[in-house]
């Protein structure tokens, strides 16, 4: 083994039922490096990381680390530690009621004599661990008192304390603004001059280019390539994720069109929901794509989920096609053709034990009623043209949902609301955690959706994503609506909007 | 080949090995005591001075007396799929049940009768509408005061057969008339209580399949909040799912109350939740809610009813029967749980390695 290198996987392979998830993939890590595992949605990068770290019995293949005799098989998470191997998830697997000094030291406590717990020491050696690593904080605080950002980074500095060469960053900064960002980013420079080999997976690909130093591509399961950063621009990394040469976003464009004299879809007047959303006004005329823009937290989704009923509306009247309506929970909304995707996949979007037939048919079942049901010969033929239609990468339409990537769930919601044949739909971050090539293929949907006549509500953090797509923007603030674009859309035009103040 | 491999991931398939090894137990200690090893199976007519032929054997035992689990576990099957919890209510709801409709057919205060003071009809509908009460208290305490199940539940499971004995005015009712007796004893020559408990699984089993209230319970149960996004009224179904248990409670306690042709409020149904619950768990379904298997309950209430009676075919004492009984589900549970599952998996995967490198 080279002297610098902290880990090689060589000729991993695995399958699962139906699906050769990762095949001869080969991955190296060297010391004090930051290095990028990328792929579109599918391609392995999760079920690679979880070869690593024991979660996953890969069939074939050796695991070598530096130090250690021979191939090395984790069966367990806590093997993967023990050999120096330490994961952070995006969400935060730490306990928010316990101080942040707690949390560092939680299975490993530091004993006095006496055997109980020597809080004293191990509030000092926390400061210092925190301080090591540029983190300001005060450890005897409890954890829930930090932005997950802190949380991270409490996590990431109780892995490193742990003794980790090799440490996992899956997806860490989808839930962190920018600030946030750049002092994980800052923390994992730190890590790096340590000698700290560091795998980041991740979907923002300007992040890759900001902080990494080699980047690894792999594509529907199979290894492409290791590239040092500079050789491979980001054209050219898109083009191996997809493993084609394209500039597929930039072709979308909707052209513009005054839709003031369309006819009304949807008019809100003074809607508003206790403690997440100010009373607002919103007209959306027909086949007219509106995009909502604002911090996390500004209350872009609680527009939406007031309109739908998902939060139901205290205040204010909403009329759709001109009809004046009462809108207490989803269904209602459905009832009048309303569909919305919502931003939490996990938690409000797929039923995970359920197939992907059930997951698309659902909604549709739902509005027909409980003694209507639609026959299984019905449900797999609406079931197939979805799958079809926008393309859901399934091994049968009978797989447990919860067995397909992420960009796969996200378009089983899409392809449920699609079969519900909606006016007026709400996409509440369609595009995140998906790979590029499926974001173009959900923002070309959501121009053609507009161009059949349907009136779309698009959320999005992505600025540019909406821009293509959107005619009209509205701009939020701290729970209230500031603002409404509709000409002069441009990059800067919104972020100035966004931070309010002289523009 | 393929067969085979049907079978390994039929999902019924640990419920029916668990029966068959309850089965071989008897076939195994009747063969070693030099009965005949299929006595067991063997169902013969019998005269009978009060019930005339009937069908007889342990088989027919067996069937007959699950009934009342098996009733249960239906409902209890809907609610720890909604709810991913359990209703500890049903025994005491069932005898609450019975009380209200023994104090209907003899008259309130009335301690033993031999004609109905009200149509038998007026009497078995007063028990199925206490159910529904029962159940909609449950329900509305766990859809839509989100109190947890075993908690919500706990108020009836202690209160309700202290209401019966209330509404009993403190004494065992005695109903002794035919037209009421006949519902525990015999139809021709089958039990009634196999009659009723079929009618209830194929009455469910129909509405499951033509209606998609098993699809929403299931949606609900995996994830509430997901399905109302979809336009599921998940407090609605949840209730409904506990106002169903009830009804089942309502059913088992009328059978288990004219069996006995009496409200002996302080013994009808007692442990009989625990039964339901432990056949959920036996049918192979998860008791943290979701996806649900109706006839792997059903096959596993008569798993527990088949212990019972086999434990007392061979000798064990009333008293001592659930000391083996816990014995029994012990090894029954870890067959059917996940890690271990995993672990035969694996072991047979090794052997199959072997098998290919010799």
């Amino acid at each position: 083994m080279e002297e610098n290198v902290l880990l090689t996987a060589r000729g991993i392979s695995m399958t699962f039922p139906g699906v050769k998830a990762l095949d001869n993939v080969d991955f190296t890590l060297r010391k004090g490096e930051i290095h990028a595992l990328m792929g579109e949605n599918g391609a392995g990068k999760s079920t690679l990381i979880k070869c690593l770290t024991g979660i996953n019995d890969f069939e074939e293949g050796e695991i070598h680390i530096q130090g250690i005799e021979g191939p090395v098989k984790n069966r367990s998470t806590r093997d993967a530690q023990n050999v120096g191997i330490s994961t952070v998830y995006q969400e935060v697997n730490l306990c928010p009621n316990l101080s942040v000094a707690e949390n560092l030291f939680i299975g490993r406590e530091p004993l006095t004599k006496l055997h109980t717990i020597d809080r004293k020491s191990y509030n000092k050696r926390s400061a210092k661990i925190m301080d090591d690593l540029g983190i300001s904080v005060d450890v005897t605080q409890n954890l829930e008192n930090y932005s997950l950002a802190i949380q991270q980074m409490v996590a990431i500095a109780r892995a490193v304390d742990m003794d980790c060469k090799v440490l996992i960053l899956d997806e860490p900064t989808s839930s962190l603004d920018d600030e946030e960002v750049e002092k994980l980013f800052n923390l994992m420079r730190k890590l790096r001059e340590k000698g700290v080999g560091i795998i980041f997976v991740t979907h923002f690909l300007e992040q890759v280019y900001a902080v990494c130093d080699r980047i690894t591509v792999l594509r529907n399961g199979a290894f492409v390539g290791e590239y040092p950063i500079a050789e491979l621009p980001r054209v050219k990394l898109v083009a191996a994720m997809m493993g084609k040469d394209l500039d597929d976003l930039a072709e979308i464009k909707k052209e513009q069109k005054d839709y003031s004299k369309e006819p009304m879809e949807i008019s809100a007047k003074g809607l508003s929901h206790a403690g997440t959303i100010k009373p607002f006004d919103l007209d959306i005329h027909k086949g007219e794509v509106v995009g909502i823009g604002g911090l996390l937290g500004s209350g872009r989704s609680e527009l939406a989920r007031c309109i739908y009923g998902a939060d139901k509306a205290q205040t204010g009247t909403l009329q759709i096609n001109g009809e004046t309506v009462k809108i207490n929970q989803p269904i209602d909304a459905m009832n009048k053709g309303m569909g919305m995707l919502p931003d939490d996949r996990k938690a409000e979007g797929i039923i995970a034990d359920l197939s992907v037939r059930e997951n698309i048919i659902l909604a549709l079942q739902a509005k027909r009623g409980m003694f209507k049901l639609l026959s299984r010969a019905q449900q797999e033929e609406i079931a197939d043209r979805y799958i079809d239609l926008v393309q859901i990468k399934t091994s049968s339409k009978d797989t447990l949902v919860k067995q397909l990537s992420g960009g796969n769930q996200q378009k089983v919601i899409l392809a449920r609301w699609l079969a519900t044949n909606p006016d007026f739909l709400i996409l509440d971050e369609p595009t995140r955690g998906i790979d590029v090539g499926t974001k173009s293929e959900i923002q070309k949907l959501i121009v053609k959706l507009a161009a059949e006549g349907k009136s779309v509500i698009f959320i999005s953090s992505e600025i540019e994503e909406m821009l293509r797509t959107c005619s009209r923007m509205v701009i939020m603030r701290d729970g209230a609506k500031v603002g409404e674009l509709d000409h002069d859309l441009s990059q800067e035009n919104v972020m100035k909007a966004i931070a309010g103040g002289e523009s | 080949m393929r067969t085979w491999n049907k079978i390994k991931t039929w999902p019924l398939l640990l419920p029916v090995l668990a029966l068959i090894l309850v089965m071989a137990v008897n076939i195994i200690h009747d063969a070693a005591t030099g009965i005949n090893p299929l006595s067991f199976f063997a169902v013969s007519f019998r005269d009978t001075t009060t019930n005339g032929t009937i069908l007889y054997g342990r088989v027919i035992d067996i069937i007959n007396r699950g009934s009342e689990i098996a009733i249960l576990a239906i409902g209890m099957t809907l609610v720890v799929s909604a709810s991913a919890g359990t209703d500890i209510s049903v025994g005491s709801v069932m005898s609450l049940c019975a009380s209200f409709m023994c104090m209907n057919l003899a008259g309130y205060g009335v301690s033993s009768t031999t004609t109905l003071a009200k149509p038998l009809i007026v009497g078995l509908l007063a028990a199925v509408v206490m159910g529904v009460v029962c159940g909609a208290f449950n329900g509305t305490l766990v859809a839509h005061l989100s109190i947890q199940p075993m908690v919500a539940t706990l108020i009836l499971y202690s209160a309700a057969r202290a209401i019966g004995l209330l509404l009993c005015n403190d004494l065992i009712v005695y109903v002794r008339n035919p037209s009421f007796a006949f519902i525990g004893a015999f139809l021709g020559p089958i039990p009634t209580p196999i009659i009723i408990t079929a009618i209830c699984i194929i009455v469910v089993s129909i509405v499951l399949r033509k209606t998609a209230l098993g699809m929403y319970i299931q949606s609900v149960g995996i994830n509430a909040k997901a399905s109302r996004i979809a336009g599921l009224n998940s407090k609605l179904l949840i209730f409904l799912a506990y106002m169903l248990c009830g009804v089942f409670a309502s059913i088992a306690g009328i059978v288990a109350s004219s069996r006995i042709t009496s409200a002996d409020s302080n013994n009808i149904g007692l442990y009989l939740e625990m039964d339901a619950i432990l056949s959920v768990a036996l049918g192979g379904n998860s008791l943290g809610g979701g996806k649900f298997n109706l006839a792997g309950s059903i096959i596993g209430a008569y798993t527990i009813q088949a212990i019972t009676t086999t434990l007392y075919a061979l000798g064990v004492s009333s008293i001592q029967a659930p000391v083996y009984k816990a014995v029994i589900v012990i090894l029954i549970v870890v067959i059917e749980a996940p890690p271990f599952k995993a672990y035969v998996r694996k072991l047979s995967a090794a052997r199959a390695a072997k098998g290919v490198k010799a």
